[in-house]
């Protein structure tokens, strides 16, 4: 167990430098010099210098993929080793500290992500395993066309109808926007709390959730009608346990295993930002910030974010795994 | 009154292609305490009769008709709760491969001990002591520590005394078994045979042999019959069988037994293939197959008759006595000859 977790980090770390790596070269192809941008129209080349030299980018790239990395490693050894916390540095534009933007718009892709998630989990998990009993019926036939459908609804097209119905023309939900969940979070004089939350994030929940409620709606029926034709749910009945039982302890344990590791990844991979469904509800989650920065080219900021998501996907996965093993006693067991 | 009464039991079951009539008319009944064997080839009907009797087949697109009296209850039209706690309890099932059939994800002892607890007022210490108990039975080794094992870490052999040991375990009245050694290797087949066997006679439970394998039937079985394409063909004490079998597919099954020192360079066959079961051949199912087929084979489906002399010998064939007598005695010959050779 040791060893593999240990096996796990080296894995994380190179796979943290290769995609670092990849975003700064592809940055640096981008003809867009960003000490130009942040330098404005009435711009001088003494200042321009000036300006390029504060933002290190007169430096040779690889030179500044090593400051980058230094700054991200977690300790150092500069008067004796000690840890110190990773630095994202600055961005170009607005001078503000990457880990400063991460930490605000981490929450909100967070509280999206996650509420997502469990809105959709609660619609598939009951539909998915009704339909796979139930395989022809008229509940099934209905969810097949609704899975069609949900898999078929891009979410921005999705977002900007439920925008103009539920927010504009019948004024249900506000026109995008964020409140956070505590009174600290948000924006000043901006109302807060659980149930402003809660209100500003339903459409976006719900615009995030469609497309995967399909994708499981479908994977959670068919893993389920797999397994019941397996030859131990006929043990289970033969030895004279209810269907009720069959179902749980024999039917959903088995079928279940790989939509845990599914949402495992799903996850990791949503928490990296919803750049849909963010832009169109105007939260500025990592997503969001994704578009910004890299329409701006704030090299930084997208480093940010990419840095952020890498530790996502590679936390999830790793607490698939984790689980994966817990669950499964042939892997557990391996 | 039998511990088992099937009566002109058919399933049918509807596909796309049409109605396949897997079992079509099948008749028989098991005392207490007694070995029926069953053979035949793969799709004769064998495992689905006994699914059948079980309630184990799926119940969408499935008709079933006639009746399967235990204990004098019509297993066929007892209610799902009702049949349930017979099913594992007074009637329990071992399946053809050990391999499936256990559940992945829990432990021996834990599938074993939710057997007691399904059907027994018994708390879970004393479930797996009853598992436990079991385990040792059927002879796995080490039982005290392996009960905590998950089937991937037993093998094929194992687990099947693991399956043996979970239909036994409410000491049922009645115990199928489907083809328990098919999917084992050759050396082990022998044991789980012999387990079942010494089980039997600890727990004097009946069983239903399924098997296409004459010789098994030969060791335990007390009747038997030989099932084709989904009907009876031969029905009949063991001995009888072997001794005076009526039956051309009976005679195809004992021809294709392999003999040590007969010298014939290839193992006798039965021509063609079993029938499908979506379209049987018209008249006697088994006629395209059969050498000894005459014009009357074609047109009608023989009944099930008694051979003269023998009450209770049962055979579906048109040719006369003569004939199989014949036929049968020279084929007997041909065991003997060996025999003494």
């Amino acid at each position: 167990m040791i060893q593999y977790l240990i096996r796990r980090v080296f894995w994380a770390i190179a796979l943290m430098f290769t995609v670092t790596a990849i975003g700064f070269a592809l940055f640096y192809l981008v003809p867009k010099d960003p000490a130009r941008v942040a330098c404005g129209k009435s711009c001088t080349p003494v200042m321009l210098k000036r300006i390029s030299h504060d933002l290190g980018t007169d430096r040779p790239l690889y030179v500044q993929y090593a400051k980058f990395v230094g700054k991200l490693i977690p300790f150092s050894f500069t008067g004796g080793p000690h840890f110190k916390y990773p630095n994202l540095g600055h961005s170009y534009f607005s001078q503000q500290s990457v880990n400063q933007i991460i930490t605000q718009a981490a929450p909100i892709t967070m509280s999206l992500v996650f509420g997502a998630v469990i809105l959709w989990m609660l619609v598939a998990l009951p539909i998915g395993i009704l339909s796979a009993l139930r395989p022809r019926s008229l509940l099934d036939r209905t969810t097949m066309f609704g899975v069609l459908v949900g898999v078929s609804m891009h979410p921005v097209w999705l977002g900007l109808l439920l925008l103009y119905f539920l927010s504009d023309r019948v004024q249900l939900f506000p026109i995008g926007g964020y409140a956070g969940l505590f009174s600290s979070g948000g924006v000043e004089g901006q109302s807060t709390g659980l149930v402003q939350w809660a209100y500003h994030l339903a459409l976006p929940w719900f615009t995030l959730a469609v497309l995967f409620m399909a994708i499981y709606v479908r994977m959670i029926r068919a893993n389920v009608m797999e397994v019941m034709s397996e030859d131990y749910v006929r043990t289970a009945r033969a030895k004279g346990a209810p269907e009720s039982r069959v179902l749980r302890q024999h039917i959903l344990r088995n079928a279940l295993l790989p939509v845990v590791t599914m949402l495992g990844m799903d996850i990791g991979l949503a928490l990296g930002g919803a750049v849909f469904t963010e832009s169109i509800y105007g939260l500025q989650g990592l997503g969001w910030w994704t578009v910004q920065s890299i329409t701006a080219g704030d090299t930084p900021t997208v480093l940010g974010v990419i840095v952020f998501a890498t530790t996502m996907i590679i936390v999830f996965n790793l607490i698939v795994d984790v689980l994966y093993a817990w669950i499964d006693p042939r892997i557990r067991l391996s | 009154m039998a511990l088992l009464d099937v009566i002109d039991l058919k399933t049918h079951f509807k596909t796309g292609d049409g109605i396949v009539k897997a079992v079509d008319g099948v008749s028989f009944s098991v005392d207490a305490g007694q070995t029926l064997g069953i053979v035949g080839e793969s799709g004769s009907g064998k495992s689905v009769t006994c699914l059948t009797i079980m309630g184990l087949n799926a119940k969408r697109n499935t008709a079933t008709s006639g009746q399967a009296l235990f204990k004098g209850e019509d297993l066929l039209k007892m209610r799902g709760d009702r049949l349930r706690r017979i099913r594992g309890n007074d009637m329990a099932m071992i399946f053809q491969d050990p391999m499936t059939s256990l559940n992945p994800v829990h432990s021996i002892g834990k599938q074993l001990a939710e057997a007691v607890q399904l059907h027994n007022d018994a708390t879970k210490k004393q479930a797996a002591a009853r598992a436990l108990e079991l385990l040792k039975q059927v002879g796995i080794p080490r039982a005290e520590s392996r009960i905590y094992d998950y089937p991937h870490q037993f093998s094929g052999g194992m687990r099947q005394r693991v399956m043996i040991a979970m239909a036994l375990i409410n000491n049922p009245d009645l115990l199928i078994a489907d083809e328990p050694t098919t999917a084992l290797d050759v050396t082990m087949q022998a044991q789980i045979l012999e387990l079942i066997a010494k089980m039997q006679r600890e727990y004097g439970s009946a069983v239903i042999m399924i098997t296409h394998d004459l010789g098994v039937v030969a060791e335990i079985a007390d009747d038997v019959i030989v099932m084709y394409a989904a009907e009876v063909a031969e029905q009949a004490p063991v001995d009888r069988i072997f001794n005076n079998p009526q039956h051309p597919y009976t005679w195809g099954l004992m021809g294709s037994l392999p003999r040590l020192n007969a010298d014939v360079e290839r193992l006798v066959q039965i021509e063609g293939q079993p029938p499908s079961l979506l379209h049987p051949p018209r008249g006697c199912r088994f006629n395209p197959r059969c050498a000894y087929a005459m014009p009357v084979c074609r047109e009608e489906d023989p009944p099930l008759a008694t051979v003269p002399g023998e009450e209770s010998h049962f055979q579906a064939c048109h040719l006369d006595q003569e004939t199989k007598d014949h036929v049968s005695a020279e084929l007997l010959g041909s065991f003997a000859g060996e025999a003494t050779a």
